[in-house]
């Protein structure tokens, strides 16, 4: 059960993580590499809100703050200037952002990992079982952005103009949406999502190094492609699947040292069974 | 009175000049066509009067202002709609979703209502289905619906790119009284057609393009028994 819950809640970070490498990559068509460094800024923003405040609230705002502009930034300046580009081109350049901000923050903070306290809120007994509050709230809020962000997407104007701009640019910027705007926003949510990831990763695991967005930036985008990349819904459910598989994995002695290769394996064998992912659809091209 | 005028427009693909040095104007109230073998440029001229294209010389003006740089998403608040080739609907929105997407820019809602209502009106079909995914719609549907979205921005100038392209002809009738219609109820319209006879019939001035220069131009009746336009456009 412990197990069960511990995995969700690992499932709802990576899929905070996987939605943003997919809106991206279906608004913006292009893979943001750079996007698991995002949370790893937003964990030294924790860091370092608290140490100067000693306060959970105000750090979570200030990392999501500070992803947020740094994802607008970083689409402003290193990727719309190649719209038009080679994917390859955007790609190479999506790298170089990425590490240019483990520098940067290796630059200010040291490459070693910090500890970080955060949510020690002790265990609830619950049904005879005893589930840590952080666990709790992890997987509540984490349930809570989704559903807003399903209702974002479906519910306002702003939120179908990105599913217009996902599907025909040209097509979207003759009924008068601003694309570069919407991909602005589509950065913005992507980056604000991270942000809350982070704050959820070091509840999991309360260390801060630069090179911390390495890992869980590579299985939400596993996540992802399992998911089907471009599909709002398939980034949930594939995080979720990947998060559940690896604790219930990690879980039993005879598989645990065999846990990311098992993730791996999976990916492998849903993208042989449908190599769209579960939820993706086959688009056709257009001008 | 002018409300396009499109002066010595070129457009080119790399090397390949697609559009050689082209003029041509649009007066309120008329309904012009362009028309023109596959691969003439009608759909790079289009393509570059909203600018989804670069030009590469030439100057464009709309409404006594030069739009030769607007970006395409600030011409539709100026009132310049376009139904590109393809339809290009949204296929994976309803149709409720891609006529809300028709009036983006505008704010009104009591008139973006109204206009929703005389679209419905007009085409029933449109109100039964408006919560179907627009994918799956019939050819002509889609273009009947493309065409609405395009007037949910409630445009003064509506460029159409081969509105009938790929229908039966029962639909091919439906579409060219909803081009007549339209612009009896006030919008000015610039008609690229492929089907020269149908688009000479309800224009009221037209121009010939030929591999990217206009060879010839007149009023539509003029057009339409021009020899030389017979002998190439209208299988004479
Ligand atoms: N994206 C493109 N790249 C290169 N050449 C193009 C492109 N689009 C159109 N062309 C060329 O430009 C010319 C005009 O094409 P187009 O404007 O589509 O003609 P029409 O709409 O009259 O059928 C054609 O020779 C076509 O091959
Ligand atoms: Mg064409």
């Amino acid at each position: 059960m412990n197990t069960l819950i511990n995995g969700l809640c690992l499932g709802g970070i990576y899929a905070l993580i996987a939605l943003g490498y997919t809106m991206v990559y279906g608004i913006a068509k292009m893979l943001n590499f750079a996007h698991g460094d995002i949370i790893m800024v937003g964990a030294y923003a924790v860091y370092t809100t608290l140490a100067l405040t000693g306060h959970t609230v105000p750090a979570v705002i200030v990392a999501v703050i500070v992803c947020t502009l740094l994802g607008v930034l970083t689409e402003r300046v290193a990727y719309r200037p190649l719209r038009g580009a080679s994917p390859l081109a955007v790609l190479i350049t999506a790298i170089g952002v990425s590490y240019l901000l483990q520098s940067v923050s290796q630059l200010i903070f040291g490459a070693g990992t910090i500890p970080v306290s955060i949510g020690n809120w002790g265990t609830l007994e619950l049904m005879g079982i005893s589930i840590s509050i952080s666990s709790l709230l992890t997987l509540g809020l984490c349930v809570v952005i989704m559903v807003g962000l399903s209702l974002f997407i479906t519910r306002t104007k702003a939120g179908t103009a990105m599913l217009a701009v996902s599907e025909d640019r040209a097509a979207a910027s003759l009924m008068g949406i601003n694309v570069n705007g919407i991909i602005t926003l589509t950065f913005a949510i992507g980056s604000a999502l991270a942000a809350c990831a982070s704050v959820f990763y070091l509840m999991q695991i309360p260390a801060v190094s630069p090179t911390l967005g390495a890992m869980p930036g590579i299985k939400a985008f596993t996540a992802a492609v399992i998911g089907g990349i471009g599909s709002i819904p398939g980034a949930m459910v594939g995080g979720i699947l990947l998060g559940v598989i690896e604790k219930v994995c990690s879980s039993i002695p005879v598989l645990a040292p065999y846990t990311t290769a098992i993730e791996f394996g999976l990916l492998i064998l849903i993208l042989m069974v449908r190599p769209t992912g579960l939820m993706g659809k086959t688009r056709r091209e257009k001008v | 009175m002018a409300l396009l005028t499109v002066e010595d427009l070129e457009v080119s693909y790399g090397l390949i000049r697609a559009i050689r040095g082209v003029s041509f104007e649009v007066n309120k109230g008329e309904i012009v066509a362009l028309i023109g073998a596959n691969g003439a440029g009608k759909t790079t001229i289009m393509h570059s009067l909203c600018n989804l294209i670069p030009k590469a010389k030439g100057k464009v003006t709309y409404d006594g202002k030069d739009i030769t740089h607007i970006p395409a998403h600030k011409l539709v608040p100026m009132g310049m709609a376009q139904v590109p080739e393809g339809r290009r609907i949204f296929c994976e929105l309803t149709v409720a979703e891609n006529l809300k997407m028709g009036a983006y820019t505008r704010s009104n809602k009591a008139e973006k209502e109204k206009t929703l209502e005389e679209i419905y009106a007009r085409f029933p079909i449109l109100k039964e289905r408006s919560k179907q995914i627009a994918g799956t719609l019939s050819g002509g549907e889609q273009q009947m619906l493309a065409m609405s979205r395009a007037l949910m921005s409630h445009p003064s100038l509506l460029l159409l790119d081969e509105p009938s392209m790929g229908l039966s002809p029962l639909y091919v009738n439906t579409i060219f009284d909803m081009i007549t219609e339209i612009n009896r109820s006030g919008t000015t319209v610039l008609l690229v057609e492929q089907n020269a006879k149908k688009a000479l019939s309800v224009a009221n001035r037209a121009y010939v393009l030929e591999t990217g220069l206009i060879v010839r131009e007149g009023t539509g009746e003029a057009l339409l028994n021009d020899d030389a336009v017979i002998k190439a456009y209208l299988g004479g």
